[in-house]
């Protein structure tokens, strides 16, 4: 194997990666937000907004990330009435079609992930919590909230990482993320493996420091779950 | 032309294609997750062997495939396989470019994803049998084969199911990436359907809602294949 050819498909690899971690931030930040928003409707207690939820998780949890993406960047920009919109510069850019798409996509499972873990706060602790007179943003943002972030977040490391990998599927809409680079040198080059194997290094060495980072968070919000210090 | 003519059955509508179409995603999804089978089936066993060489690398192989985006899979098996099976049919004496067809291409590729992630499901129904089971049958006078066969296997199979209705739905919607490789399925239908007439978005709606049908319909499925499997441990009354 020739290192200096697989050192100059790295840089160029490397220099692709600010998009594709791009993507996956904007997208999974915009997800948790809208993801929120749908636990809220869930929880809300309203029928309307309560169905409204349901469809939503199930729409986008049982179709295929790859249609919900050409639904938004092709069959959107199809429409006359969209292109004379004020969301048309938005919705014309590859950019911000992916981050939107992967956005919806990956709200509905973390709406599911936060509401798993609001399920799981024991209801004694609420109790409690009203006892000693809080309530409202109180009780959520001292009880409710922690007790939930120590058991939503290993769900919640996976469908962040499972986001990286989600973030492949936009070298589909024309944007230069690391593997549709990877794919143009293969075609320049006419070399089979190598390109793939080198954007695959990157994929898995992210993923790999993603879960460390998440095993860190974990052991820190769960002291309780430690041995006694020898 | 409307656009539910255009999907339609009648003259000039995609109706029959998509539908062919949702069959080959059904196919080549299935196919996955029988390789996923075996591959997770021998992932499982390597790990629960005791075996430290075949362990690890059986660790290695779901870690893998875990870590890696599935369109980079598919691409790699798809590229790949073809230019293995180039080399071998040239090493044989035989000239010119042999291509693995993109169905096989697919199903390999999908099952090798959902083979890293069906490996846990199976070593953790493997681990939920009881000690004594495999005590009591070998005590019985069954050799470890036959043990396996009758006692192990179908309480694994059991309580696998859950977790392996769970990947079918991954399997199932990782197919769609496989349209990059050719294969006529339901993504691919949509999108020669969504270029040739230019209605995109009919064609992708209506291939979403396809999708979107064979996941509701194969939950059900499993539905009933749990409760069937688990009618042994209802209780009356519950």
């Amino acid at each position: 194997m020739d290192f200096g050819f697989v050192g100059d498909i790295f840089v160029k690899l490397i220099r692709a990666l600010p998009l594709t971690l791009g993507v996956w931030s904007l997208s999974v930040a915009l997800g948790a937000v809208l993801g929120a928003g749908v636990t809220w409707m869930r929880a809300s207690g309203l029928w309307p907004l309560k169905i409204f939820a349901r469809a939503y998780v199930f729409v986008f949890r049982s179709t295929p990330l790859l249609v919900q993406l050409f639904i938004v960047y092709y069959g959107l920009s199809s429409f006359p009435a969209v292109r004379h919109s004020i969301f048309w510069p938005f919705l014309r850019d590859a950019f911000d079609c992916a981050v939107l798409s992967l956005a919806l996509c990956t709200a509905a499972y973390q709406s599911e992930i936060f509401r798993g873990a609001l399920a799981q706060v024991p209801p004694g602790q609420i109790e409690a919590a009203r006892a000693c007179g809080m309530s409202g943003f109180q009780l959520f943002r001292r009880v409710i909230f922690p007790i939930a972030l120590r058991q939503g977040l290993p769900a919640y490391s996976s469908e962040v990482i499972s986001m990286t990998k989600a973030t492949a599927l936009v070298s589909l809409v024309a944007l230069w993320d690391v593997l549709s680079v990877a794919l143009k040198i293969r075609n320049d080059t006419l070399v089979t493996y190598t390109p793939l194997l080198v954007a695959g290094i990157i994929y898995f060495v992210l993923n790999f420091l993603l879960a460390r980072l998440f095993m860190f968070f974990e052991y820190r919000l769960t002291p309780h779950l430690r041995g006694r210090p020898r | 032309m409307n656009a539910f003519a255009l999907i339609g059955f009648g003259e000039g509508g995609w109706g029959f294609a998509l539908v062919r179409g949702a069959l080959m995603t059904l196919a080549v999804s299935l196919a996955g997750l029988a390789v996923g089978a075996v591959f997770g089936g021998l992932v499982a066993w390597s790990r629960l062997s005791g075996a430290r060489v075949a362990g690890v690398v059986g660790e290695g192989y779901a870690a893998l495939f875990r870590g890696l985006p599935e369109l980079l899979v598919i691409y790699f098996v798809y590229f790949g396989s073809s230019a293995l099976l180039t080399a071998i049919v040239h090493a044989l004496g035989f000239e010119g470019f042999f291509g693995v067809p993109s169905f096989v291409a697919g199903a390999l590729a999908v099952g090798v994803i959902s083979g890293a992630y069906q490996a846990e499901v199976f070593r953790g129904a493997f681990l939920a049998i009881g000690k004594g089971e495999m005590e009591a049958a070998r005590a019985m006078g069954m050799s470890r084969g036959l043990a396996f066969r009758r006692i192990v296997a179908p309480q694994v199979f059991r309580f696998a199911l859950p977790g392996l209705g769970n990947l079918w739905q991954v399997a199932l919607k990782d197919s769609s990436l496989i349209s990059v490789t050719g294969l006529v399925e339901l993504m691919r239908i949509s999108q020669v359907g969504a270029a040739s007439t230019r209605q995109p978005f009919t064609f992708y709606v209506a291939g979403g809602v396809l999708y979107l049908l064979l996941s509701a319909a194969s939950d059900r499925v499993f539905e009933y294949a749990e409760a069937r499997t688990t009618r042994a441990l209802r209780r009356p009354g519950v």
